[in-house]
């Protein structure tokens, strides 16, 4: 049974159908990016997949024991106050609070895990800083941290690398590999960055109109003769 | 000299005494609360539902109920539950039909007492401003009174402490949290039972129109100055229960309506936040 299965999948608002006919499996350790135009519906299909929206039709279900609490979620907006008090490394903490069961506290355990994020995306140091006053790249990096804290099989990401310089990009790329690779977590990736799509996917679902198309990286490459679109 | 003695005169009686502990217990629950109640932007709710709670008593007094709170606590859980429901994203079309439900709750209430005054006293405009504005009721609070006050309250702040992890996540970023498995439903649906728990008690305290002020008030004084979730929480309770102690205090020696000198003592110690933020955030 696949983690996550979608059939005839169509997603949209109050009845108006945006994006349909989106079938697709995931399996532990894959790579899925998608892709597709502005306002095709990739966000939308995110929420769908995580139960934040349901579905115009069709069903998406979760199996090979997949449950809400192992998955990390990096939002593309989120609703979050422009003057909301909270320091960074409340934030960060606040991720891996799907891991605490039934104690109403954070251990050892759920402190060294919002370390090592901020670690991972160089934000130790804004650890004590103020949420709100941060740029909108140092922001997106703090969500990323919490989105990582989140995760334990299962981490999707609407356009992570928005917002942040060349060099963090390039690092974020290589993270989110590793992590895909060395910890087998699936990742679930939108993303406007076709060469990256080429060099990290193994599968790639283009969102848009009535029929989305879900193959692995290398139908699409060979459909499409060698280009992405 | 004489205010010192008059105070200590007046500490010695024992009902007091006892306003001055459920004043700031209340004020500590009212505070804690208004934090996710603020940060949410839901501060209209809380208007919203004391109004209902008006309603409520008026229907109580007419009725001639003699524990009046068996029905106004249930009138306003239910009401709490009604406009707490749905998350983040639909809930902010709402507010238009809070402001409806309260007005209606608030008219309904005094054509009542107006219709079918109470035998006893027969002083409608006497009923309607204490229970507006609060009365000298919390000054003859019965010991029952004082207990169920405590009980709640120690449950509220007890709540808030064991889930605090929890109310960060859901006023944060709803979204995020119920991605993640959190379940906001249940805490939202927590948060609204406490939250009319705390304004059926706090209008015994300041009245109606006034509990707002000891809900938002001591969170906006505290974010003026602290910039951590967990020091606002802090600080906006110990704002509260500042205010409400200081305010009995000076209703008591200059003989002042209680719940209004309350708030007046709150706006004050606003006042002076806003001042001590922009001096610390220069510096
Ligand atoms: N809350 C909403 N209510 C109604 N319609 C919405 C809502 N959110 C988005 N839409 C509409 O649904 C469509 C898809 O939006 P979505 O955010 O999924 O696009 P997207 O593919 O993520 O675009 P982008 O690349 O800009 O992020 C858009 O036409 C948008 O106008
Ligand atoms: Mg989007």
């Amino acid at each position: 049974m696949a983690q996550i299965k979608g059939t005839d999948v169509s997603v949209g608002y109050e009845k108006r159908i945006v994006a349909g006919g989106i079938n697709f499996e995931i399996n532990e350790g894959d790579y899925l990016y998608i892709v597709g135009e502005n306002g095709s519906g990739k966000s939308t299909f995110m929420k769908c997949v995580l139960g934040l929206e349901k579905p115009v039709s069709g069903s998406i279900v979760y199996g090979d024991g997949l449950k809400q609490k192992e998955i990390g979620y990096l939002p593309q907006q989120s609703y979050i106050q422009r003057d909301f008090p909270a320091t960074v490394s409340e934030i960060v903490i606040s991720g891996c609070l799907n891991k605490l069961g039934f104690r109403p506290f954070f251990g050892k355990k759920e402190k060294e895990r919002a370390k090592e994020a901020m670690e991972k995306l160089e934000i130790t140091d804004l650890a004590k800083r103020s949420y709100p006053e941060l740029s909108g790249g140092q922001q997106q990096r703090v969500l990323l941290a919490r989105a990582l804290c989140a995760t334990g099989k299962v981490l999707l990401l609407d356009e992570p690398v928005a917002g942040l310089d060349p060099y963090a990009q390039e690092q974020l790329y290589t993270l989110i590999y590793r992590i895909n690779k060395e910890e087998k977590i699936t990742i679930i990736m939108v993303s406007h960055d076709l060469e990256a799509a080429k060099k990290y996917a193994t599968h790639i679902l283009h969102i848009g109109g009535e029929k989305c198309v879900f193959c692995t990286k290398h139908e699409f490459i060979k459909e499409n003769g060698g280009c992405l679109f | 000299m004489s205010v010192l003695s008059t105070l200590a005169e007046y500490l010695s009686h024992s009902s007091v005494r006892n306003a001055l502990i459920v004043a700031t217990l209340i004020a500590l629950c009212a505070s804690l609360l208004g934090t996710t109640i603020v940060l949410k932007r839901l501060s209209f709710i809380g208007d919203g539902l004391s109004h209902v709670a008006f309603g409520a008593l008026c229907i109580a007094t007419v009725l001639s109920i003699s524990e009046k709170m068996f029905l106004v606590l249930p009138v306003t859980v239910l009401v709490a539950i009604i406009l707490m429901g749905g998350n983040d994203n639909k809930r902010i079309k709402g507010d238009a039909a809070i402001a409806m439900l309260s007005v209606g709750a608030l008219a309904l209430g005094y054509l009542l007492l107006n219709i079918f005054p109470n035998a006893k006293t027969g002083n409608v405009s006497g009923d309607v401003c204490s229970t507006l504005f609060g009365s000298t009721s919390i000054l003859t609070l019965s010991d029952a009174d004082v207990i169920m006050c405590i009980v709640l309250s120690i449950s509220v702040v007890l709540f808030f402490v064991v889930f605090y992890n929890r109310i960060f996540s859901v006023t944060f970023d709803e979204n995020f949290a119920s991605a993640t498995g959190i379940r906001c439903n249940l805490y939202r649906l927590l948060i609204s039972v406490i939250i009319a728990v705390v304004i059926v008690l706090s209008m015994q305290l300041v009245g109606s129109l006034l509990i707002s002020a000891l809900i938002v008030f001591p969170v906006l004084s505290a974010e003026r100055i602290f910039r951590s979730f967990f020091s606002v929480v802090l600080s906006s309770g110990v704002i509260g229960i500042f205010c409400a102690f200081t305010g009995i205090i000076a209703s008591i020696l200059f003989s002042t309506p209680t719940g209004a000198t309350v708030v007046c003592v709150n706006v004050l110690v606003f006042a002076i936040c806003v001042v001590v933020g922009k001096i610390i955030r220069k510096g």
